[in-house]
């Protein structure tokens, strides 16, 4: 198989779509969410995306081999919430090991049925590692900004049990993504090497963090570039960009980023920025030609889509990425 | 911006790049409790808010890190930093800047490592305690993501002499980077800095061997950083600050010269090395480079003497004038700019007075009397006068309350004079300090600022009943806006007399165009110093209607003779200006290809790479002090205002740039383009696959000598039946963002001397940036002349090759250029630099333009055109005549 690094320089690899979207569409309800496992539960598990891996897992695999279908080299598992404090609104702590670890088992066998038929072109698995739902770096409360939901501690034990489950269920790749704190995503690289010191693994990891707004900073502040250098001191696969903003609106921050990192560069923007309803309306054929500005810019290596994306959108930019050469990594001078 | 070599790269809210082109770095000190006995208070009182502040005062005092301390007996200092850090990080002003985590304890310092988004410094690890351990910490650091102090410390104690320094220096580099791959650049080593002349012959050589340790630290240990706390080396002269902060000052000087790349410091508490008296600056040389044998006593008997010296001087010269009249005291106050007692002063008048009215009406009057008599015989130059308006506003805010309490109405002022910037205008800076000058003669100022609408500025005029109406504006468009004002000012019979100022304004402008429109008195005042004059002239009572008459009848004079003169000059048509335009050979001629065609967006440029490019002169000239810079500063008239003006420009731009007050950003890029008749085509590719837009030129029509072209700028450019294509670029630059909020700020602190001066900065930075762009560009982007290399002067001179010219200014008047160049280049979008109705940019400090490269492209003035060229340029334009009109009056014959 052709390892991940060598592929990187030949072309621009594609990550795949929205899981949120996809699974949306399939109308499940809390029995479904349920399952046989979970049928005596004591509270209620509707909109638990991440636990259907485990009660649902042929779902979850229909829409990996969607994604691969449509041309993508890596998909992300079915993760982004689970953590120690992600599962808490379900009272599902103790389950966190094994939803990581069947979310990563399951989405390593579509990757393997497709790396079987097409070897030259090998697929990946990304283990999602998601923000939690807490910020280290703010306070919630407005009258006591010293105040902190979450520690250091408290989250890089979190994330050391979410990526035990990945590894062990056999992910290639780690994916720290929507970094809104960057805090928050230093305790998970803090985590993440001190798994792979200690167990001698060697798995690339990618960061994405998250531009909230027009400001061109993150939700705890910073800008592009003092993000980017917050992230440098783990060897990095890659840092990107995703969620929170469309595909144009992220252009110049990623302009900005690709002419600063010593890593290869992602992006996963959404499919627009959201309507009225909190639905994402760009369709295909929109986001392909925005994304096609960013390829003629030379500004990635690895692109795909982020919350409205389907594997419609996939298919069309992993058209195009196969047109343009992958950004080189030459920082600014 | 080099990123290509390995250099310390810091973050706060905002990165910190430490690169060999870099100055050094400021760490601020006062938040550490072994060092500031204050901060030590607050933070064992559990004052955290105060304790913030300090924090702020730090970073807006220019550190650029801040060092956080909290190792003292009786504080729990894990708890105490995590809350002191939690807290700062909650305040986006000093949460800009990264921290320094100081700790001798390093459960302290991992409690900080927690707590930090950014990429911090640990201060600091050593080999105090074993190999083993110092590995640990740097391992957890790396992990944690942040570079670390190393000091040079280990298992037999603290490094002491050249030797142990480098040796442990060494050895730690070593350990660090082979045995645990800790990346060089994040590895600062403190040499110690240890006292001098402490009468102790083994301290001879402290700082000899701390600069040699630090050259020996740069030379062999690639990419590490030299920190260190200078503080310490003054130890033996606490109490004596003149010695101490000269001391410090020469310590930076030489250790910077040596290679030390950071420092703990004050940096509120710092001299500079250029000003420290000679005999001073040779004494403590001689202590700190060991220079004599005696170096110590003979430092010591001088500091002796200095502290006996400053005090009695400056107690001397207190009493001096402490001890003269109230009057006189207030009114030495208000001419030297002294506010440290005028509180003081005024309580007591006020408590002479029978009403707190009449200390105003009184006193302060008198005082800013003398003040405008100064500064109308050329004694007293702007800066100063506008230091003097600072302390007045202070009494007046100082007595306001007072005087609300008593219900009378307001002062009786000398007269009540509206100021604005026309509509479509957003420059401010001539207006702001003729407002000044005149509130500071006791007129009552009514500043409704910058876009203001004809209709608001004569209601506003009407119900206030104002005396006399001040317009300002800077770019051309202004001026047809002022005409507008007087038209609609006649067309409503208004009769109030108008003053006229501004860059563009001219006695020719408002004499041949606007006075025609005004039924009452109009005059161009150009001077901060003549607008009380001629204030005074027109609302005196007896004088004022014969010197209305007066200044009408100049006016009319000079009008027709203007006309008259006008009148001789011919014009040729249109066509015969083209048949006579510039023939450039093009058929030798090969453009050159830019190396980075497209569009190009710099979000945050260092404002300290600028630095070199300012242009001083025109900075002087916006204070009404004439004269070319250097020279100015020693100019036997105005040299002393204007070095003192200069310093505090310095003062205020080191801050700027140290704490990054103003956003520099700039949109520019580079285009296929071919020359059609005066258009120039832009094109999508150099195969001209689209158009993107075109340049419209306009060409010079006055008729010139036998030999002289009538030039256009598309002249600069290959024609398209060439059918070889050329090149051109257009930018923006802005320093503006960030301005309005700084001179709030200082406005609300009364403080307008600052709040002007942090205009005039702008404007020189954005300049400033459009050289150093325009530098860029042919050195790099389009890469015509990589190796030129001029001096400032040289820039300033424009000796380079290729020119910048402006829309708006003489060689292409027209504005509407603008809109053209925003929609190529998307300027809004990007940079977020908007054009107001009238076109002018905003923010203020903003500068667009075209660049053309051919050797032979120069600056020229387009002057009068004929109506002939109006008509066709209307056509080209797809505008109708009238509009046309309106945009290219100021050149219309």
């Amino acid at each position: 198989m052709i390892a991940l690094e060598e592929l990187l320089q030949k072309r621009i690899l594609v990550l795949d779509g929205a899981m949120g979207t996809m699974i949306q569409a399939y109308g499940f309800e809390e029995a479904d969410y349920r399952g046989d496992k979970f049928l005596n539960h004591p509270c209620t598990v509707k909109g638990n995306n991440d636990m259907l891996s485990i009660t649902q897992p042929d779902t979850i695999k229909e829409i990996h081999r969607k994604y691969y279908e449509a041309g993508a080299d890596i998909v992300e598992t079915n993760t982004f919430s689970s953590t120690t404090i992600g599962m808490a609104d379900y009272q599902m702590e103790s389950f966190v090991y094994e939803l990581n670890y069947q979310s990563a088992k399951i989405a390593r066998e579509v990757a393997d049925e497709f790396s079987a038929i097409t070897p030259d072109k090998p697929r990946f698995v990304a283990g999602s590692i998601g923000p939690t739902n807490r910020t280290a770096s703010m306070s919630p409360d407005v009258n006591d900004p010293g105040y902190r939901a979450v520690t250091f501690d408290q989250l890089v034990e979190a994330y050391r049990q979410q990526v035990e489950g990945l590894v062990a269920g056999g992910v290639d790749i780690l994916l720290v993504e929507t970094v809104f704190d960057t805090l928050n995503a230093k305790a998970a690289l803090f985590a993440i090497d001190g798994l792979k010191t200690e167990n001698n693994w060697s798995h690339p990891i990618m960061v994405s963090g998250t531009i909230t707004d027009a400001s061109g900073r993150t939700l705890s502040g910073q800008t592009v570039e003092a993000f980017l250098i917050s992230m440098t001191h783990i060897p990095l696969l890659s840092i990107g960009f995703n969620c929170a903003l469309g595909a144009d609106q992220l252009h110049p921050y990623l302009q900005r980023l690709s002419t600063q990192s010593p890593f290869y560069t992602s992006a996963h923007p959404n499919a627009g920025l959201p309507n009225a309803f909190g639905a994402y309306d760009q369709t295909p054929e929109e986001m392909q030609k925005l994304i096609e500005s960013y390829l003629a810019d030379g500004l990635v290596n690895i692109i795909g889509g982020c919350c409205g994306t389907t594997p419609d959108h996939i298919r069309l930019i992993a058209e195009v990425a196969a047109k343009y050469q992958p950004r080189t990594i030459k920082i600014d001078s | 911006m080099s990123y290509t070599t390995p250099h310390l790269m810091l973050s706060g809210l905002e990165p910190l790049h430490l690169t060999p082109e870099s100055n050094f770095v400021n760490v601020g000190e006062r938040t550490n409790v072994t060092g500031s006995r204050k901060f030590l208070r607050l933070i064992q009182e559990g004052d955290f808010a105060a304790a913030v502040a300090i924090a702020r005062e730090q970073v807006l005092g220019g550190a650029q890190i801040i060092d956080v301390n909290m190792d003292e007996g009786m504080i729990d200092g894990v708890a105490a930093m995590t809350k002191f850090l939690n807290l700062i990080a909650a305040e986006p002003d000093i949460a800009t800047v990264p921290v320094m985590i100081d700790s001798s304890k390093w459960e302290i310092i991992e409690a900080g490592l927690k707590v930090v988004q950014g990429k911090c410094v640990v201060n600091s690890i050593s080999l105090k305690e074993g190999e083993a351990v110092f590995l640990e910490q740097a391992k957890k650091i790396r992990r944690y993501g942040a570079a670390v102090i190393v000091m040079a410390f280990d298992e037999q104690g603290q490094a002491d002499t050249y030797q142990r320094r480098i040796d442990i220096c060494k050895r730690s580099y070593d350990l660090l980077v082979e045995k645990i791959q800790f990346p060089p650049q994040d590895i600062i080593f403190d040499p110690n800095i240890f006292p001098v002349a402490t009468g102790m012959e083994e301290h001879r050589t402290n700082a000899t061997d701390f600069f040699a340790a630090t050259r020996w630290i740069r030379n062999h240990l690639p990419y590490a950083n030299v920190s260190g706390g200078v503080s310490n080396v003054s130890f033996s002269f606490r109490g004596n600050n003149r010695v101490r902060e000269a001391m410090h000052a020469a310590f930076l000087y030489h250790g910077i010269k040596h290679g030390m790349t950071m420092g703990i410091v004050n940096p509120t508490l710092l001299e500079v090395y250029d000003q420290i008296p000679e005999e001073l600056l040779l004494h403590v040389e001689d202590v700190l480079l060991n220079r004599r044998e005696d170096a110590t006593e003979r430092l010591l008997d001088y500091a002796e003497g200095i502290k006996t010296d400053q005090k009695s001087d400056a107690s001397k010269k207190t009493e001096a004038w402490r001890a003269t009249s109230l009057q006189e005291r207030l009114t030495h106050s208000l001419v030297k700019g002294i506010d440290t007692y005028i509180i003081e002063d005024v309580e007591e008048a006020r408590q002479n007075a029978h009403r707190p009215i009449e200390v105003i009406e009184g006193p302060l009057m008198n005082g800013m009397n003398v003040v405008g008599d100064l500064f109308g015989e050329g004694k007293m130059f702007l800066p100063q006068v506008v230091k003097s308006a600072r302390v007045m506003k202070k009494a007046v805010a100082y007595l306001q309350p007072f005087i609300h309490e008593e219900k009378v109405e307001g002062t009786q002022s000398a007269g009540r004079i509206l100021m604005a910037t026309v509509k479509g205008d957003v420059h401010d800076i001539g207006k702001n300090i003729v407002s000044v000058v005149l509130a500071c003669n006791n007129f009552e100022i009514i500043d409704l600022g910058v876009m203001v609408p004809p209709e608001k500025i004569i209601e506003t005029a009407l119900a206030q009943k104002v005396d006399v109406i001040g317009l300002s504006g800077l770019i051309t468009p202004s001026l047809d806006e002022m005409i507008f004002v007087a038209k609609e000012m006649k067309r409503l019979q208004v009769r109030i007399p108008l003053l006229i100022g501004g860059a563009t304004t001219s006695k020719a402008h408002t004499a041949v165009k606007i006075f025609p429109e005004t039924l009452d008195t109009i005059i161009h005042v150009n001077d901060a110093s003549k607008a009380v004059t001629v204030v005074n002239n027109l609302l005196n009572k007896e004088t004022g209607p014969q010197y209305r008459l007066d200044i009408r009848k100049d006016y009319e004079e000079f009008r027709n003779k203007f006309l008259d003169r006008s009148a001789t000059k011919n014009y040729l048509s249109i066509a015969q200006a083209r048949a006579n335009s510039l023939q450039l050979d093009w058929a030798q001629y090969t453009p050159p290809v830019p190396k980075h065609l497209g569009s190009h967006t710099l979000q945050d440029v260092d404002l300290s790479l600028l630095l070199p490019y300012i242009d001083w002169s025109p900075f002087f000239r916006s204070w009404d002090l004439h004269g070319k810079y250097p020279e100015i500063l020693s100019d036997a008239v105005v040299g002393s205002q204007a070095t003192e003006l200069f310093d505090d420009a310095q003062k205020l731009l080191k801050q700027v740039v140290a704490n990054r007050l103003l956003k520099a950003k700039a949109r520019f890029g580079l285009f296929p383009v071919n020359r059609v008749g005066d258009d120039i085509e832009i094109y999508s590719d150099p195969q001209r696959s689209n158009i993107l837009g075109q340049w419209i030129t306009l060409r010079q029509q006055l008729q010139k000598r036998a030999g002289e072209p009538n030039l256009a700028l598309s002249d600069f450019i290959m024609p398209k039946t060439m059918n070889k294509i050329d090149y051109m670029g257009a930018f923006c630059v802005t320093t503006g963002f960030g301005t309005d909020a700084l001179a709030k700020k200082y406005e609300a602190a009364n403080d307008d001397y600052n709040a002007i001066m942090i205009k005039a900065l702008a404007d020189r930075l954005a300049e400033a940036f459009a050289e150093y762009l325009h530098q860029q560009v042919r050195t790099h982007y389009w890469g015509y002349a990589p190796k030129e290399s001029w001096t400032n002067e040289e820039l300033i001179k424009e000796q380079y090759s290729g020119i910048r010219p402006a829309p708006g200014y003489p060689a292409c008047p027209d504005h509407l250029e603008k809109k053209t160049l925003w929609e190529l280049l998307k300027v809004e979008d990007t940079i977020g630099v908007r054009l107001t109705e009238s076109i002018a940019m905003w923010p203020a400090a903003s500068v667009s333009g075209y660049y053309f490269a051919h050797p032979q492209a120069r600056y020229f003035g387009l002057g009068k055109i004929k109506d002939d060229q109006l008509i066709d340029y209307s056509k080209r334009r797809h505008i109708s005549e009238l509009e046309a009109r309106k945009w290219l009056n100021p050149n219309l014959i």
